[in-house]
């Protein structure tokens, strides 16, 4: 527009506006500024984040009960002349010395130990008194086992696998559908109350997409990165610091692909309640979407000991924040695999982007019914 | 200035706008009227660029219309609608704050044009608290909250009690008199008639009259003349080159073959008695708008 000032001849000269358009990423920062402020001031979404790191906090404190059950409770045993070279060899055990036999006995009886060990003639040289059954954990701990050579060790055990992998499971699948929902809701609202038109006469579309999306990932990712460090510190403060540091690593990737996977995830939500004006259709419009959020938490309960499901999961954008975490912590990821998925999945999330935001910006303004596919991509 | 030039526009086979070109001047008040259906939401969208034209241009001061301009554009859709769960207050300071107002001229804005709205005691209040009135009114806050150097109103009026249409005037007739352009819908007819410069009729998607308020007003108006007087004017009747329309006492209408004749029966009706009015009868905004909508 031109900066001429001249005045005109019978109306008054127009006032130039002082104010210059926001960049277009003031603009974004803007949108997500409100996304975020309204959400903190839900009480919805205040009550479900906190039952969510609740959950967080419950499963680690469990975790630190249950190993040290396991862990630090020897059993104790009364022993008797040699013997006690024989206990003493053994870990879980504990030994009490005793006079003779009969004090042994006496210290079974009374339980202040669950069995004595006392020479004999045997093969073995010992043997064992018990009370009224055969103490599985002390012979278990006298018995003598071939050694075992592992051709291809695993990392970590089977349930511990189980749990890891509902974890991240259950935590990508609960944060995307619950932000993916806010943002879809939030969509239809501006629809809904036709806000959107003033909206879009005021930004470009695309910096209002951007801007949700933005908004709702920050707040998605600071609930990521809230239950991982209340996770890493129970888990020091419990005592379980061998499992921080062969989870830690999974953890952090988890966090990079969460950023990633949940900014596409947005997207289509974004895109599908689009395409509805009233806050009743959103469920039925972003169905597909959340099939595809469902998909990795179910693949990963039931195929996280089958290697090549894994591994196809690590790499599919859908699954990857799931499937590759699973697999570092499970050690069978080489070094590059990650970043080759984190690619992978940084592309796929960039062409979601361009066709969700292709879809919002031909859909916003179609009130009424559904707008199809063909209708939204078509513009 | 701005300009609209030679606008199509159709959705599927049927054709919504034909050939649309008219301007709003600078400091014009200009009313956009037409029937419902008649193109004018459709219009005023490709104006702020939400919809697209099929052809045809929307000019600024001669150039092409940026997206950076419509920044500069205060809008009211038809269809209303402000954040419902927003405070009025923080709403206004939002949308002043997307069009890249600061901080502090975004909360001055706001407060300045709650006052003058009479929404001030309501500035705290969630939007959708609002009665349905009060909603309007946050509504054309919402419209003017950055200062825009145009304005495109679709309906600003509909659902305003008179007491907010009269502080609404107000409002616009200031920003017209600021130099802004303003063009505006509406079904009021008298209230457009009152208050506009300019006016564009719109049907079935052409415009089918444009231009100021008076030179429509000559443009349609037939040589009718009324008079007013003392003494029965049944004798106007007889006066050559006259036909009367409508004849009442010592009222008439009539209709002259030149502007002698008419003058003629002023000059009679003096003769006979105190003649009380006499005038042209220039066509009503409603008696042209039917005129041209057929």
């Amino acid at each position: 527009m031109s900066t001429a000032t001249e005045p005109r001849r019978d109306t008054p000269a127009r006032t130039r506006a002082t104010h210059t358009a926001p960049s277009f990423w003031a603009s974004v920062w803007l949108v997500s500024s409100r996304e975020i402020a309204s959400r903190l001031r839900s009480k919805a979404f205040l009550i479900s984040t906190g039952i969510l790191l609740l959950i967080a906090v419950g499963s680690v404190i469990a975790g630190g009960i249950l190993s040290a059950n396991t862990s630090t409770n020897t059993t104790q045993v009364a022993v008797v002349g040699t013997a006690s070279a024989v206990v003493g060899e053994s870990s879980g055990l504990t030994a009490v010395p005793a006079d003779d036999v009969a004090a042994a006995e006496a210290l079974v009886r009374d339980g202040t130990v669950s069995a004595a060990v006392v020479p004999d003639d045997s093969l073995l040289g010992v043997s064992v008194i018990a009370l009224d059954s055969p103490p599985a954990d002390v012979m278990n701990a006298l018995s003598v086992s071939p050694a075992v050579e592992l051709l291809d060790p695993a990392a970590q055990g089977g349930f511990l696998v189980y749990l890891v992998a509902l974890g991240f499971g259950l935590v990508f699948f609960m944060s995307a559908l619950t932000f993916g929902s806010t943002i879809a809701q939030s969509v239809v609202e501006e629809k809904q109350t036709r806000v959107v038109e003033i909206l879009m006469t005021t930004i470009p579309v695309r910096a209002l997409l951007a801007g949700k999306v933005v908004g709702n990932s920050i707040m998605a990712f600071g609930q990521i990165v809230a239950i991982a460090l209340l996770v890493g510190i129970g888990m020091a403060i419990t005592g379980q610091r061998v499992l921080l540091a062969d989870l830690g690593p999974a953890i952090g990737w988890f966090a990079v692909f969460f950023a990633f996977g949940f900014v596409m995830i947005a997207a289509l939500f974004a895109a599908t309640a689009s395409m509805v004006s009233r806050q009743e259709d959103v469920g039925t419009t972003t169905a597909p979407v959340t099939y595809l959020v469902m998909l990795p938490y179910i693949l990963v309960i039931i195929f996280n000991d089958n290697p090549l499901v894994m591994a196809i999961m690590s790499y599919v954008p859908f699954s990857a924040p799931v499937g590759m975490p699973v697999r570092i912590f499970l050690g069978t990821a080489e070094w590059w695999e990650p970043i080759l998925s984190l690619v992978i999945l940084a592309l796929t999330t960039a062409g979601v982007i361009l066709f969700g935001s292709r879809i919002y910006r031909n859909s916003l303004l179609r009130m009424g019914g559904r707008v199809t596919y063909k209708q939204a991509l078509r513009g | 200035m701005l300009e609209i030039r030679g606008i199509n526009k159709n959705y599927g086979a049927h054709q919504v706008l034909t050939d649309v070109s008219f301007t709003v001047g600078d400091g014009r008040m200009t009313g956009f009227v037409g029937a419902n259906g008649a193109g004018k939401t459709t219009t005023m969208r490709i104006i702020l660029g939400v919809l697209a034209s099929d052809s045809g241009s929307v000019l600024l001061d001669g150039t092409p219309l940026t997206a950076g301009d419509r920044r500069r554009f205060g809008y009211m859709p038809e269809e209303r609608g402000l954040y419902p769960k927003m405070k009025v207050a923080e709403q206004l300071v939002y949308l002043a704050r997307l069009h890249g107002l600061s901080p502090a001229a975004a909360k001055q804005n706001t407060n300045d044009l709650l006052e003058r709205l009479s929404l001030d005691q309501r500035a705290g209040d969630l939007v959708e608290s609002l009665s349905l009135g009060n909603q309007q009114r946050a509504q054309i806050a919402a419209a003017l909250v950055h200062d825009p150097e145009f304005l495109v109103l679709d309906e600003p009026f509909s659902g305003l009690d008179p007491i907010a249409v009269e502080v609404v005037l107000t409002v616009l007739k200031e920003h017209a008199a600021a130099g802004a352009p303003v063009l505006f819908s509406s079904h009021q007819l008298d209230l457009v008639e009152r208050l506009c410069d300019d006016l564009v009729i719109i049907a079935a998607g052409e415009i089918r009259a444009n231009g100021s308020r008076e030179k429509l007003r000559d443009q349609f108006s037939t040589p009718r003349f009324e008079i007013h007087s003392a003494v029965d004017a049944g004798w106007i009747r007889g006066v050559e080159g006259i036909t009367v329309i409508d004849f009442d006492g010592g009222e008439a209408v009539f209709e002259a073959d030149s502007d002698a004749a008419s003058q003629t029966v002023l000059r009679e009706a003096l003769s006979r008695g105190a003649v009380h009015s006499f005038g042209h009868l220039r066509p009503s905004l409603a008696t042209i708008f039917k005129e041209v909508v057929q």
